[in-house]
């Protein structure tokens, strides 16, 4: 006999009865506008869920002995009950990881971090300098989130993770980011990018060129000890040698997103409708969607590989990522926009980009950065009624609330010129 | 060995048995976390951050009645394990033991 029973994964793709983690976005409310941001964020949302209603949640996951949650949003340190929540779900055996750009890790909280061990901190970072960094994130983001860094090195807090999404421009920078977080004693963590959020609208110029992903691949491969990946990559096993970690989608089935204002989605890189399972607020709060929403049990399926099945690599990438092939328009049975064998190139030349499904739930600044595609598009500045939501077959002229009503209702001035 | 998969690497057998001493006394480490799932068990261990599986229903029985057992081996036996299997259990239990899972109970 041996131990080792079928392979593990095996049981996964059939879904488990709690996620072994999960990703909580806890509010769309940011400081930065970070030109990728997976969830859109910006602004904060008013159906946020309440500090209770946070708790609740907690209880929740403590019962289903979920292990631990990744916190993030957002800027998740801006909700004033942050702290509060943080030490609730530790006190209740739910360890806390949280992504933060850096804003509010002053000396003194990283302190008071450095001393829980139910508590692990993610400093995001996608330039190894801050020429590069800053062009993502916003100016003077490097500056912040290496100052967080210094704090919670000076702290004490040792093996604190450093999480860089790998584009065009920085994987060149690969070794850097490694000598950053060695220099404070902390643990690279790389992932990748996804054409989700306003990732969809900047995924053109900043996802890794083919070769660049055989050079990421062969980086990971020889210097990858110790580097986290957040099980990102695994379309690269079509490489050949799978890299360590979960070589398969989890969405739905090992790991899942509560949103802002308590949406279950599939996975964070899949904010929209149709990965949408349904709502902690609902009856049986989450552990009813988890085990019975009908979108968890259908990905608890086995999934069709489409034309990728008499693809060689398919054992080993399994189709790649569900969100990546969604958002740029590819068939979720079709292959990886970033295919190793470069299938995925083939079939978006071939896609039609305007067909592509847009991310859902756009909580962006109004004001976005002055770069990227979104600040060249013509913005609506005339009065009257809005224009109608694409694919909406009835004009939305009436007013949304009584006190819209007023002498000008109806009236649509011609738009200047 | 320990994984460095966020959601976890199934645990190999690279450390082999080297080593593990299956007549010390042994317990689940103070900061682990058990979670029993049909194929057997999910493990966390909120100091390391690691995540580990028992990949069967018997290793749990083991795991989980360390602590009350003079050793390992007298946990084995009372999880029912047959003299032929030891040898894949030890293994299991070195592997354990190398990423902290389990600890020496003095160790603690």
């Amino acid at each position: 006999m041996t131990v080792t029973a079928a392979p593990l994964v095996e049981e996964f793709r059939y879904g488990l009865d709690a996620p072994i983690c999960l990703t909580w976005e806890l509010t769309y409310a940011c400081n930065l506008s970070c030109v990728h941001c997976l969830s859109s964020s910006g602004r904060r949302d008013p159906a946020e869920l309440s500090t209770g209603e946070c708790k609740r949640v907690i209880d929740e996951l403590e019962r289903m002995q979920v292990f631990y949650v990744n916190i993030g949003g957002g800027e998740p340190t801006v909700r004033p009950d942050f702290w509060e929540l943080v030490d609730y779900a530790t006190a209740h055996h739910v360890g806390v990881k949280f992504s933060t750009n850096g804003l509010r890790i002053t000396p003194e909280v990283a302190r008071k971090l450095a001393g829980s061990d139910y508590i692990d901190v993610q400093i995001s970072l996608d330039g190894a300098t801050a020429e590069v960094n800053d062009a993502v994130r916003g100016t003077g983001s490097f500056d912040m989130a290496l100052r967080a860094m210094q704090n919670l090195a000076d702290a004490g807090f040792a093996g604190f993770k450093i999480s860089v999404v790998m584009t065009r421009q920085n994987v060149r920078q690969l070794d850097a980011f490694k000598a950053i977080a060695d220099s404070f004693g902390a643990q690279l963590r790389i992932t990748r990018l996804r054409p989700s959020g306003r990732g969809a609208d900047v995924w053109d110029e900043l996802h890794p060129t083919a070769g660049q992903q055989r050079e990421l691949y062969d980086w990971l491969v020889a210097r990858g000890e110790n580097v986290l990946t957040g099980d990102s990559f695994f379309h690269l096993a079509g490489y050949g040698e799978g890299l360590p970690g979960l070589n398969m989608c989890g969405a739905g089935r090992v790991v899942c997103l509560i949103d802002p204002v308590g949406d279950v989605y599939a996975c964070p890189f899949a904010i929209h409708d149709a990965f949408l399972a349904g709502n902690v607020r609902g009856t049986g709060g989450f552990a009813q969607v988890w085990r019975n929403s009908e979108l968890f049990t259908d990905l608890r399926r086995p999934q069709s590989g489409g034309a990728c099945t008499s693809c060689s690599a398919f054992d080993a990438c399994q189709g790649g990522c569900m969100a990546a092939k969604f958002f740029t328009g590819l068939p979720l049975d079709g292959p990886d926009p970033e295919c190793v064998r470069g299938f995925g190139e083939a079939a978006l030349a071939t896609a039609d980009p305007a067909g592509a499904p847009r991310p859902a739930g756009d909580h962006s600044h109004r004001r976005s950065p002055a770069s990227g595609p979104r600040a060249s598009q013509p913005v609506p500045v005339s009065i009257g009624p809005r224009p109608a939501d694409p694919g909406q077959a009835v004009p939305r002229s009436m007013p949304d609330r009584a006190c819209d009503e007023n002498p000008l209702a109806g009236f649509a001035p011609p738009a200047p010129r | 060995m320990s994984t460095k998969a966020e959601t976890g690497a199934p645990a190999g057998n690279a450390r082999a048995d080297a080593g593990f001493d299956l007549d010390a006394p042994w317990r689940l480490h103070p900061q682990v976390s058990v979670r029993p799932e049909r194929f057997g068990a999910l493990l966390y261990h909120f100091g390391t951050r690691r995540l580990s599986f028992l990949k069967s229903p018997a290793l749990l029985t083991i795991v989980t009645s360390l602590e009350s057992q003079p050793s390992a081996r007298a946990a084995c036996a009372g999880a029912g394990i047959r003299p032929a299997d030891l040898p894949a259990y030890t293994r299991a239990l070195a592997t354990l033991a190398a990423s902290q899972m389990i600890c020496g109970r003095t160790a603690a």
